[in-house]
């Protein structure tokens, strides 16, 4: 996973422009309510590249988003958990 | 993990007031990053309309005022003429910029008064109900045009930025739209740039159009709004810099 986006549900008013600019389909409307009776967007898939598109036409600013690049990726894999194709070896 | 984007400091975090979909919040994102941007918010005065975006002072973090129904260019004069280092901006709706105040907007860019002008054009007054406005398209139904607008009863769209970029005193005219997020980033950059001219001190009224969705009053989805902006609105009110 390249990208991440974290959104605040309970900022967001289900205004479905999210799903419809993400280039990887990631965010789909949630069956659920929030607090104040929207159906707010949600993450589906780990497809996301972390682009931003989402975030940059939210209109309620609900949306953030973070990138791990590969390298960074495998190199917070061998500080923090351990590694798994070296233990089945 | 690097943060590709966040909440911008000056833009306050409390929920908004605006409809879902409504184009208010991510003009105000855009006018937020600006300021943090060019390091200008301890040196900004906006002002707020009347319309929709009244409360826009309870979301952004700067020294705000408010002012009389379409009179923002008449105190921003007074405003910019007493402090001259400060950066005045004011934020104004179709209804607040293209109707009432016309008259005031025309002579703030005729005298050349050096402040920032965004203008939010949505096609109808969206917070007295969705009632028609100078700057409603043809054919356009709303509450008081409910067999859709006709040049023979109400006229033709308003189209306030070519009228202001044919004055000297308007150093720089854009209209942009919100309908995507590449036409948000070229937003973005058209109110960056008229913030930039006011830092650096030119000599003249800069005023960004940006073409918002009302999709309550347009009795549409977020997403059918979007789409209508790109396809209807555009052809009435051609995207790009029309000066400067």
């Amino acid at each position: 996973m390249a990208g991440k986006i974290v959104i605040d549900t309970e900022r967001c008013k289900g205004c479905g422009l999210c799903v419809v600019v993400c280039p990887k389909n990631c965010i789909v409307i949630s069956n659920h309510s929030n607090k104040n009776g929207y159906f707010p967007a949600q993450v589906t898939n780990s497809d996301c590249t972390g682009c931003a598109m989402c975030a940059i036409i939210c209109p309620d600013v609900a949306i953030e988003v973070f990138y791990e690049s590969k390298v960074e990726a495998a190199k917070s894999n061998k500080k923090g958990k351990p590694n798994l194709i070296k233990e089945k070896a | 993990m690097k943060t590709v984007f966040m909440r911008t400091p000056t833009l306050k975090d409390c929920p908004t007031h605006y409809c879902p979909g409504c184009g208010h919040g991510i003009a105000h994102r855009l006018i937020a990053e600006t300021i943090d941007e060019l390091g200008i918010r301890g040196r900004t005065i906006g002002i707020a309309p009347v319309g929709c975006a009244v409360l826009a002072y309870n979301y952004l973090d700067i020294d705000m005022v408010e002012v009389a129904h379409g009179r923002p260019p008449a105190v921003a004069t007074g405003m910019k003429r007493t402090n001259p280092d400060k950066i005045i901006f004011s934020y104004q709706g179709d209804g607040d910029l293209a109707a009432i105040g016309t008259a005031e907007i025309i002579h703030a860019a005729h005298r050349g008064e050096q402040i920032t002008v965004i203008f939010i054009n949505n096609a109808v007054f969206g917070m007295t109900g969705g009632q028609m406005a100078p700057t409603t398209l043809l054919e356009q139904v709303t509450a008081t045009t409910p067999r859709g607008r006709q040049t023979t009863s109400e006229g033709y769209p308003l189209q306030v930025s070519e009228l202001l970029a044919l004055l000297p005193g308007a150093i720089y005219v854009e209209r942009c739209s919100l309908h995507n997020p590449t036409h948000v980033r070229k937003a973005k950059k058209a109110i960056k740039h008229a913030f930039e001219l006011q830092v650096s001190g030119a000599q003249g009224l800069s005023l960004v159009e940006v073409l918002s969705p009302c999709p309550v009053y347009w009795r549409m989805t977020p997403v059918k709004a979007m789409e209508w902006i790109e396809k209807e609105m555009t052809k009435v009110f051609p995207l790009g810099r029309l000066k400067g």
